[in-house]
């Protein structure tokens, strides 16, 4: 379904670029992890299939298929069609993404409206019915709250309600739980599982945790430097892989029952 | 192990209100003792709105508690003043979440990590680069990082300069707030590591706050795990994976992702909310989300009590 050919995303002409020959192939209803420390490119392979690179950075090779079409020759008004109904996103921080003076319910009614053919009230049921579906429990009384009278679940979760209404083909999640309490990581990751087996939704996930990838994707990349180091299922990458910075980044992960010399 | 001789800060039901209008009162703290001993680690964790830090910024001296009182060697700290406080605080330092914001963005590292010492007048202008430098090595980083600025270092590398600047008066307790969850794990690690190696040389007293269980039973000597401005449970780090009592404490533990877990079961987690922390009702605080919750639960809220040696719990299946 997104086929990524040796992708090459440079920022700056004369310096090394920020991930080399990157490829990926995802199949639909698969979900697909990065994995990796800070700077090793998981954000820009994500932001190049989502065609919105910060101003100075391009793709200088290779090219990224989604259904068959090249995502790179898309113009502005395909990404109008694509982007929020069939590949959407869900941040780090949901709440950065809303506006802090207006209520939920009136920025997801422009939202719902903005993509598809709704009336308003249309839009507000299917708004209230989506926040019910990520199990917030009161549609209604969250459609008029505002940001701040939420917590950082709640928004995470009204994050996921928004990028799941058009039920896309791909969700990007660019560390969506690593802002959360682990009770919260937990019931979100369930979530997004869910609406996997519900809409047959493709998942691409960065997280720098490795057991939580371990624990819900099909297929594990492990990049370092902008390239991929190893990449396969989670038996491979727990049991069998002899890369040293797989090995790393499995022993920096916390285990219960786990101790230091002290 | 815990020798009551070892303690060095002592807090004694602590509680702390705030008053948000005239009917609201936010509960942060309720009645919390807990102690930090010499060369040891308390680990306190909780979700967020838990009172967490609430309890830690009054051990360290930044609140002021409703009730109760926290002893300084044997000495209550709350009713010192003026210089004599100004002179008491080099001995408990703070380490902050997120470092990008704990540290000024126009001065340079020197600046940052030698400005305690200037305040308590430790050293001469003419010393600050070969302190800074020294500092600088404490925390595992090269010296020319002195004539840095914070912008030009990454999340890590930072954070060490935040551990750098606390270590800097040499204090007997340093209290860690969340100073690894903006970090990933292979700078977690790191950390964890160097805060260990600076322990084991200066015999520091740690207090560590985390969301991560996993993360903080791996080394506190001892673990408080802090529900709703209470401490539910309170163990040796060492027995939370296998020990722990409390029907909160294990939901904590049920839904960490471990390397280890059984991957053909499914996630478990508790589904609700934290309940508001205004006009706390009676009753145990966990009883809306407990799934042993009992008739006794619902009227009278359980005790800290001692179910085995060096391990007390709160809850009425084991009073």
């Amino acid at each position: 379904m997104l086929e990524i050919q040796n992708i090459t995303i440079s920022f700056n002409k004369s310096s090394k670029p920020a991930v080399e020959n990157f490829s990926l192939y995802v199949k639909p209803g698969e979900i697909c992890c990065l994995v990796g420390e800070s700077g090793s490119g998981k954000t820009s392979v994500i932001r190049a299939i989502q065609g919105n690179l910060p101003v100075q950075g391009t793709v200088i090779q290779g090219d990224i298929f989604f259904e068959g079409q090249s995502l790179l020759r898309y113009t502005a008004n395909d990404w109008q069609k694509v982007r929020g109904t069939e590949i959407s996103m869900i941040f780090q921080d949901s709440g950065a993404m809303m506006n802090p003076i207006r209520t939920i319910g009136s920025q997801f009614v422009e939202y719902i409206r903005a993509h598809g053919d709704y009336t308003r009230k249309e839009a507000w049921g299917k708004g209230v019915q989506m926040l019910e579906r990520v199990r917030l429990h009161d549609g209604e009384h969250m459609m008029n709250s505002y940001p701040f009278q939420l917590s950082g679940g709640m928004k995470q979760r009204v994050g996921i309600a928004f990028a799941m209404v058009f039920q896309p083909k791909l969700l990007l999640a660019d560390e969506p739980t690593s802002a959360l309490d682990v009770t919260t990581q937990a019931q979100m990751i369930r979530q997004m599982m869910k609406l996997r087996e519900e809409c047959g939704t493709s998942i691409i996930m960065i997280t720098h945790n490795l057991a939580l990838a371990a624990y819900m994707s099909d297929h594990i990349v492990v990049m370092k430097k902008g390239e991929i180091t190893d990449s396969g299922d989670r038996n491979h990458i727990l049991h069998i892989s002899q890369d040293d910075y797989t090995k790393k980044l499995l022993s920096a992960v916390p285990s219960l029952g786990g101790h230091y010399d002290v | 192990m815990f020798k009551p001789g070892d303690a060095i800060i002592e807090a004694r039901h602590l509680t702390k209100l705030y008053q948000v209008s005239r009917s609201k009162c936010l509960t942060a703290c309720d009645d919390i003792s807990l102690n930090f001993y010499r060369n040891q680690t308390l680990g306190i964790v909780g979700e967020s709105g838990c009172g967490k830090s609430t309890f830690v910024r009054m051990a360290v001296g930044l609140e002021k508690p409703t009730s109760g009182e926290i002893l300084f060697y044997g000495k209550n700290r709350l009713e010192l003043k003026g210089e004599e406080l100004r002179l008491n605080r080099r001995n408990i330092q703070m380490i902050f979440q997120d470092p990008s914001e704990a540290l000024h963005p126009r001065m340079k590292v020197k600046e940052i990590i030698c400005e305690p010492l200037f305040n308590f007048n430790l050293i001469k202008k003419s010393q600050m680069e070969s302190k800074a430098r020294e500092l600088l090595e404490m925390v595992e980083l090269p010296g020319s990082f002195a004539e840095r600025f914070p912008h030009e270092m990454s999340g890590g590398q930072r954070q060490r300069i935040g551990i750098a600047r606390a270590l800097s008066l040499e204090p007997e307790v340093i209290i860690c707030d969340e100073i690894t969850s903006a970090l990933d794990v292979s700078a977690q690690k790191m950390i964890v590591e160097l805060l260990l190696d600076l322990q084991n040389r200066k015999q520091i007293s740690i207090g560590f706050i985390s969301h991560d269980l996993a993360l903080v039973q791996q080394f506190a000597h001892q673990v408080a795990v802090m529900y709703l401005g209470n401490v539910v449970e309170l163990m040796n780090g060492k027995e939370v994976s296998t020990k722990a009592r409390h029907p909160y404490t294990q939901a904590l533990l049920d839904s960490i992702f471990d390397l280890h877990m059984d991957y053909s079961k499914e996630i478990v987690s508790i589904d609700s909310e934290i309940p508001s922390p205004f006009n706390v009702q009676e009753g145990c605080p966990f009883k809306e989300r407990c799934i042993h919750c009992m008739t006794v639960c619902k009227t009278e809220k359980p005790k800290l009590m001692e179910i085995e040696p060096y391990h007390l719990a709160a809850c009425h299946r084991y009073g």
